[in-house]
């Protein structure tokens, strides 16, 4: 014990830190931030020097080129001890950050802590959010499997839309005018070194600020924010009801730490690592690509913007989101903290919560997308044949050679881009049948070509017979009755 | 002795040094952002588009669409199979041919060609595209990126060496067909 001390004091007498050490850990906080609302930025930390941790043992196996990349995940996943756990524990860490960060943010957010004097904090925590969220894209691309591929195809894609540059960045983005071994290369060089660079300065000055400017308070409901007594304000309820950081406050930010770490690791063990899915080959065409989780969103939004709007939501989309949450503290830097008096600032994070969480949950089962297989994998069901004729047998193997299968579900299966048509027959006469299928027409191509006449009649035959028991089927009410034939139902 | 408008002589060389160290920044930056830059001008310069082979024509029967591959014009050491890319090669009669490319035009996902209804569909956001590559439905504001061909003794080449995206067709993708089209 004396000996730790000598060296301590040996040290310190050249070092001269442990004074301003002592002063930043026992600076005095209010009382009642020692709370668990206030562990999620020391998380943050936490999961991002795990991050720096696995992120460089991995590095001494990964190989950054287009041809090894892959090769060197299985190596890492099935050769390397432990291999597959470094993986793992990185590629959970990496959700648990994005996660975690959203939450301090929507935290802070809530206790009107980006209020004067700490709108730069909050400004250098968006920029720490974009940074968080280009690493967890960037990481994606490292795995250069065939997500990865397709996924920068979709990102040159998106990059293209931009007027007059657009053509110059995606060759600056890719490294060249396709995606191959110079992309993986500079994806590298922004995962391992820019982005991380940039993180560790802009963490250190967040850091910095929250010292310097103070904890914000817990925020009481009435406790109003003026920029002229604000900081006197809080000056005194440190004096009055402060309390050194540590231990007071510290003790759980340590336990929640380690629960998090618990909780990756857990993950980690449990589900295992990320991919790679297929080889980045791009003649393997039998794939559909994903983002990953938290991009999802994103993935679910551009198949439901209508086509018109998507380009300018892309391109103008995320500078005005960004632009607002810098305008943020200057526009309400005073004023009511407590989430209790400032409900358009709850509802605006339940919004925005729920139309993430909506989107993310439609990417789940991919609505939009045609079901590639349904035509050739989903029989017609049973009892949608039971009873019928030759002629809407025929048509109900049309229905299926033709692919329609693979957007329009019947008795629940099979694609979901079109209406579901168990009681088409219901909806549209015979002739509308015909020329929608003939024409097309709203989100369906035109079968016209593709379709001889017998297959067609065949077809609408066996339509019209899609509607349930005691339902009868549309009819032209300007015909007369007799010449609307209802058909029998034969389920 | 000192007044506002006089330097003093370590105030002058701090300015100098100040001025020196920009002369040699600048004279630094400008062959590092070559460098950077050089994915965007060094490609245009050497001309990364070329004619590259799909095959005979005979592999491709009349009236039908089938899957080809071929390798990018340029390819450097590091490239692995990212360098192989596949298209469609829709042979309408005789030497005349229409080849997609197999980004879809809506986010560049790969669309698969379904022969019995005669549509490209693509697995990512649902576009769907008729047999000529002309739009059928979903989200992409216009048909399929087309190659530039030439068929010759038999043989048919495109003109391929730029990822096709919606923004900016590559150069190639763009031009005139060529006459025997």
């Amino acid at each position: 014990m004396r000996m730790i001390s000598q060296v301590g004091e040996w040290l310190d007498r050249r070092l001269q830190l442990a004074a301003a050490i002592r002063e930043t850990a026992e600076h005095r906080v209010p009382r009642n931030t020692a709370s668990w609302f206030y562990v999620f930025g020391s998380a943050a930390l936490v999961v991002f020097m795990l991050q720096i941790v696995t992120g460089i043992l991995l590095a001494i196996f990964y190989v950054p080129s287009a041809a090894e990349a892959w090769n060197s995940l299985q190596v890492l996943n099935h050769d390397i001890t432990m291999g597959w756990f470094l993986r793992a524990l990185h590629g959970w860490g990496s959700n648990f950050m994005v996660a975690i960060v959203l939450i301090h943010m929507v935290q802070v957010f809530l206790f009107g802590a980006y209020k004067f004097p700490r709108e730069l904090t909050w400004i250098v925590g968006v920029f720490l959010l974009l940074m968080t969220l280009g690493m967890a894209f960037s990481g994606q691309v490292l795995r250069f499997d065939q997500d990865a591929y397709w996924g920068l195809g979709i990102g040159a894609s998106i990059a293209s839309r931009v007027p007059i540059l657009g053509p110059a960045t995606v060759k600056l983005m890719l490294g060249g005018p396709i995606i191959a071994g110079a992309t993986l290369s500079r994806f590298f060089a922004l995962h391992v070194f820019v982005i991380p660079g940039l993180l560790i300065a802009l963490v250190g000055l967040h850091l910095l600020m929250v010292l310097k400017l103070g904890i914000n308070e817990w925020p009481m409901p009435g406790r109003i924010v003026k920029r002229a007594t604000y900081t006197a304000e809080y000056e005194e309820l440190v004096k009055k009801d402060g309390v050194p950081f540590v231990p007071y406050a510290v003790w759980k930010d340590i336990f929640f730490a380690a629960f998090i770490l618990l909780a990756v690791a857990g993950c980690a063990v449990y589900f295992g690592p990320f991919g790679p899915s297929g080889r980045p080959d791009p003649t393997i065409i039998q794939t559909a690509p994903r983002p990953d989780y938290f991009f999802l969103w994103l993935y679910a939004l551009l198949s439901l913007l209508p086509p018109s709007m998507e380009t300018p939501a892309l391109l103008i989309g995320p500078v005005v989101v960004i632009f607002a949450l810098i305008l943020l503290p200057f526009l309400f830097g005073e004023g009511e903290k407590s989430w209790r008096r400032r409900p358009i600032a709850v509802m605006s994070i339940l919004l925005i919560a729920v139309s993430l969480g909506t989107l993310t949950h439609l990417s789940g089962y991919t609505p939009w997308s045609p079901h590639m297989n349904a035509w050739s994998g989903d029989p017609v069901p049973e009892r949608f044949l039971k009873g019928t004729t030759a002629l809407e047998r025929q048509g109900a193997l049309v229905f299926q050679v033709k692919q329609c299968r693979n957007c329009h579900s019947l008795g629940e299966l099979g694609g979901q881009r079109g209406p579901t048509l168990d009681s088409v027959a219901v909806r549209l006469t015979r002739d509308q049948l015909i020329r929608q299928v003939i024409q097309g027409g709203g989100n369906m191509p035109a079968y016209g070509k593709n379709l001889s006449p017998a297959e067609t009649t065949a077809l609408v035959a066996f339509l019209a017979t899609l509607h349930p028991a005691g339902q009868t089927p549309a009819r032209n009410a300007s015909l007369e009755e007799s010449q609307t034939p209802v058909l029998p139902r034969h389920y | 002795m000192r007044n506002e408008d006089t330097i003093s002589r370590r105030g002058l060389f701090m300015k100098l040094g100040i001025l020196f160290n920009g002369l040699v920044a600048a004279a630094l930056a400008i062959p590092i952002l070559r460098y950077v830059l050089s994915s965007i001008t060094g490609a245009q310069a050497k001309g990364y588009l070329g004619w590259v082979p799909l095959g005979h024509v005979n592999e491709f029967p009349e009236g039908e669409t089938r899957l080809a591959t071929f390798r990018n014009p340029v390819v450097m050491p590091a490239d692995g199979k990212t360098v192989d890319t596949a298209c469609w090669v829709r042979r309408i009669e005789g030497e005349q041919f229409q080849v997609f490319a197999i980004n879809c035009a809506h986010l560049g996902c790969p669309v698969r060609w379904f022969a019995q209804s005669g549509l490209f569909m693509c697995p990512c956001h649902g576009g769907v595209y008729y047999s000529d590559g002309s739009r059928a439905s979903g989200p992409p504001e216009r048909g399929l990126f087309e190659y530039p061909y030439k068929v010759k003794d038999g043989l048919i080449t495109i003109q391929a060496g730029e990822l096709p995206t919606p923004g900016a067709p590559s150069a190639a993708l763009d031009s005139e067909r060529p006459p025997c089209a």
